[in-house]
């Protein structure tokens, strides 16, 4: 397994970027309440996400690592949601958990227990368990008697059969029945008539018939077509269930990985508070590499600010006091003092919030296959069984109890059992399928909709590119230079910096020994080499000339600079993911808010025909919102704030799990790995998915056709309505384990 | 057929010992972790107090 929700193998950078985000206006709110309320309890109870995590020997290893700690009680790993759980005194800090597993190999994240309380208590889906094992057992109990009716038990023997029969049945109808009842209940009193309400009448009805026939000596009792009714109807709704609580899961723990604090100064003294409660006027200190998380103007410090989540922007900006900064951004190289101008709903993040419930008001509501289908059903049952009844007591002259006999028989034929699993099978097959290709699937019908696109629009940043740059042309340095270099790479926690630092090691490459190195923030490092001043860092600094691509600077001595360019590299996939969709037909579309000459080269790379450049949010969704009118439907593949506008515009949407918690709430599908190919591949999944849905259709109106005439005839017996739904049921499960 | 007598409240009774034992594992929730305990039985460790939680 190498599906993890958290990035695994992306460098501490990208780490820093999802740990530190803050978003007042959405996911954060609730958290950061929670924060508030859980108060400076620390301790208790841990949890950490082990995203490494596989096998026998990792759970003892971790487990006795983890009791190793001081001060720790209990620890326990659960394997299937790759967590631990670590019971410990007061005053534990799961950094110093962290690093100790880090010390012997595993990687492993801090979770807010707050946000995962829910999942904690997966109460409903052990309910709707407990439900489906007592009907199951009333099934198998009942049909037992019943098979002994149908071989041919008369008179007194059927009756006790029958009444037997009749002391399992109700209970377990009862029991298990109830969320039929209640969801018929609620869609009954809002005035809707939804799929419960024929499953709930045929199941009551049919146990309403059966006692009134047993008590009467009937021949027929239909009490085991009521509970296998009831049992599969169950199971289609447990695996409906699964399926969301599966995706929930890994969307809280997404969430949960995310900590939105920022440390302000009260009184002189640091102190750490969630972001909700920053007000306008706090100084906020930022450290190097830290997300600023709430709009403010500098009033200290010099650095530079990464905007490429919020703008698309590749190029880092200079940052000195008097800048005004938006939530966000990321500081890049020196520490900042920032006074709060905004916070919560007037911030921008905030702004952003709004172009997004914006987006979403104007997205037309999507109608899944399932709630067509029980439009067009539930009348046509009602109005079925209803004329039985009428002509039946027509024709026989008001043998009122032939005719509702009949009518019964014909609502628990046509009971959609088959129905009912059509839809859920397949979403629970194929979106089983994706999560181990590494996609999460967080809309249950984001697969139906999947399936119709035919225009795939990305972003750059971020999406099909890693957001982490690489040197190009390290090899036009001498070999001491790049040694020079490489040492003064060493000195900043500048991305750029790190890049270069990294590929000059991966090349072999020895950092030179310099003395007195200084990292001047907001513009480079600089250091003294065998006695000659050598300086990394901004063009204007080294008196370089500016570029148009993104660069940085060397100079030794008092030769000329030499310029390292960088191109951001490409996400692993992305070029599998834009052929593959162009060979099923899409048109696939580059839209960035970056400059035009970076985009254009990306999109030649890729082979990319539609491009846009310098392209503001409101714009990404406008393009996006232009196609649809066009009659097109968009899938849209971005991270970042500038995309959340238009993930919510888009017909569906896919976010990858390094991305901002506004981009990800934001789309229906997250990508858990680095890797971008599955898009094209969950493309031909859904689609695929959506042709065995519609067979699993067929399949029942198949066999309606022919069980509902005779049923109509007065014809149907008790053992051809327990053949037929148990033979459809068992068909369409089948059909949906065919897909590939 | 009067060995019915018996033989319906067996099976009955049987099939309430399997309905029991299943009602004890959710409530005792067994399948919290279906792969960990899988793998669980290949270490050599162990764990006579599992944790209750």
């Amino acid at each position: 397994m190498t599906v993890s929700p958290a990035p695994s193998n992306a460098n501490e950078y990208e780490a820093e970027r999802v740990s530190a985000s803050a978003c007042p206006a959405c996911l954060a709110a609730p958290s950061a309440e929670q924060l508030a309320k859980s108060g400076d309890i620390k301790g208790a109870r841990i949890m950490l996400s082990l995203p490494t995590a596989h096998c026998a020997v990792c759970i003892t290893d971790v487990e006795r690592e983890l009791m190793k700690q001081p001060g720790v009680k209990s620890a326990r790993v659960n394997l299937t949601l790759k967590r631990a759980s670590v019971d410990a005194e007061t005053g534990v800090e799961p950094a110093g958990l962290i690093a100790a597993l880090d010390k012997i190999g595993y990687e492993s994240h801090e979770l807010d227990p707050g946000m995962l309380s829910a999942t904690e208590a997966d109460k409903r889906g052990r309910d709707l368990l407990m439900r489906i094992g007592v009907a199951g057992f009333a099934m198998m109990n009942i049909m037992l008697l019943s098979v002994a009716v149908w071989s041919g038990a008369q008179d007194a023997t059927r009756d006790l059969f029958h009444w037997v029969s009749a002391a399992i049945a109700i209970p377990t109808i009862i029991f298990s029945g109830q969320p039929f009842f209640a969801s018929a209940y609620y869609s009954l009193r809002g005035g809707r008539l939804g799929m419960d309400v024929p499953i709930s009448l045929a199941i009551l009805l049919a146990l309403g018939i059966s006692l009134f026939e047993t008590m009467h000596s009937g021949a027929h009792a239909y009490f085991e077509a009521a509970t296998m009714l009831t049992f599969f109807l169950l199971v289609g709704r447990y695996l409906d269930y699964r399926t969301r609580a599966v995706a929930r899961s890994a969307a809280e723990e997404l969430a949960a990985l995310e900590v939105p604090r920022a440390t302000i100064l009260r009184e002189g003294v640091e102190v750490v508070v969630p972001v909700g409660e920053l007000v306008v006027g706090d100084l906020m200190r930022v450290r190097p590499g830290g997300r600023i998380p709430a709009d403010g103007e500098v009033i200290e410090g010099h650095s530079e600010s990464d905007r490429s989540l919020l703008t698309g922007e590749s190029l880092p900006v200079q940052v000195s006091p008097g800048m005004v900064l938006s939530a966000g951004e990321v500081n890049l190289t020196g520490p900042l003092m920032i006074r709060v101008t905004a916070a919560g709903k007037d911030s921008s993040l905030h702004r952003m919030a709004d172009l997004v419930a914006m987006a979403e008001s104007a997205k037309t509501k999507y109608t899944s296959l399932a709630e067509r289908a029980a439009r067009a059903y539930a009348p046509i049952v009602h109005i079925l069984s209803f004329t039985a009844f009428c002509a039946w007591a027509w024709v026989t002259g008001g043998d009122f109890r032939l005719a509702i006999n009949i009518a019964a028989a014909v609502l628990i034929i046509t009971c959609p059992c088959a129905l009912g699993l059509a839809v859920p099978a397949v979403v629970t097959a194929a979106s089983g399928k994706l999560f181990r290709k590494g996609l999460l699937i967080k809309d249950g019908t984001a697969l139906e909709r999947l399936a119709e696109i035919d225009t795939v629009v990305f972003d750059k940043t971020g999406t099909l590119t890693m957001g982490a740059p690489r040197p190009q042309n390290l090899s036009d340095l001498a070999p001491e230079a790049l040694c020079v270099a490489m040492a003064l790479a060493e000195g900043s926690s500048h991305p750029l910096a790190r890049a270069l630092h990294q590929t000059a090691l991966g090349q072999g490459a020895t950092p030179a020994v310099l003395d007195d190195i200084r990292e001047v923030p907001g513009y480079g490092v600089e250091g003294h080499w065998q006695g000659q001043i050598v300086r990394l860092g901004r063009a204007n600094w080294i008196g370089a000339e500016e570029g148009t691509s993104t660069a940085t600077h060397l100079k030794i001595g008092d030769a000329a600079p030499v310029s390292i360019r960088f191109v951001d590299s490409l996400r692993p996939g992305a070029e599998e993911a834009v052929a593959g969709l162009a060979a099923q037909g899409k048109s696939v579309w580059l839209v960035s808010g970056d400059v035009e000459p970076a985009v254009a080269d990306l999109a030649a790379r890729l082979g990319i025909a539609q491009y846009r450049a310098g392209a503001l949010p409101m714009e990404k969704a406008q393009l996006v919102a232009d196609l649809t009118r066009e009659g097109r439907r968009v899938l849209m593949v971005g991270d970042g704030l500038n995309d959340t506008a238009a993930l919510a515009g888009a017909h569906v949407s896919v976010s990858p799990a390094s991305a901002l918690d506004a981009a990800r709430t934001a789309s229906d599908i997250v990508l858990l790995g680095q890797d971008l190919a599955p898009i094209s591949e969950a493309a031909r999944i859904a689609k695929h998915a959506r042709r065995r849905i519609k067979q699993n259709f067929g399949i029942s109106i198949v066999y309606n056709a022919v069980a509902v005439p005779l049923a109509l005839m007065g014809l149907a017996t008790p053992l051809m309505a327990a053949l037929a739904m148990s033979a459809s049921s068992i068909t369409v499960s089948l059909n949906s384990l065919r897909l590939r | 057929m009067d060995v019915l007598i018996y033989f319906i409240p067996i099976s009955l009774f049987l099939g309430g010992i399997g309905l029991t034992a299943f009602w004890w594992s959710i409530k005792n929730r067994q399948y919290d972790d279906p792969k960990g305990d899988a793998e669980r039985i290949l270490s050599d460790e162990f764990d006579d107090h599992p944790k209750q939680d």
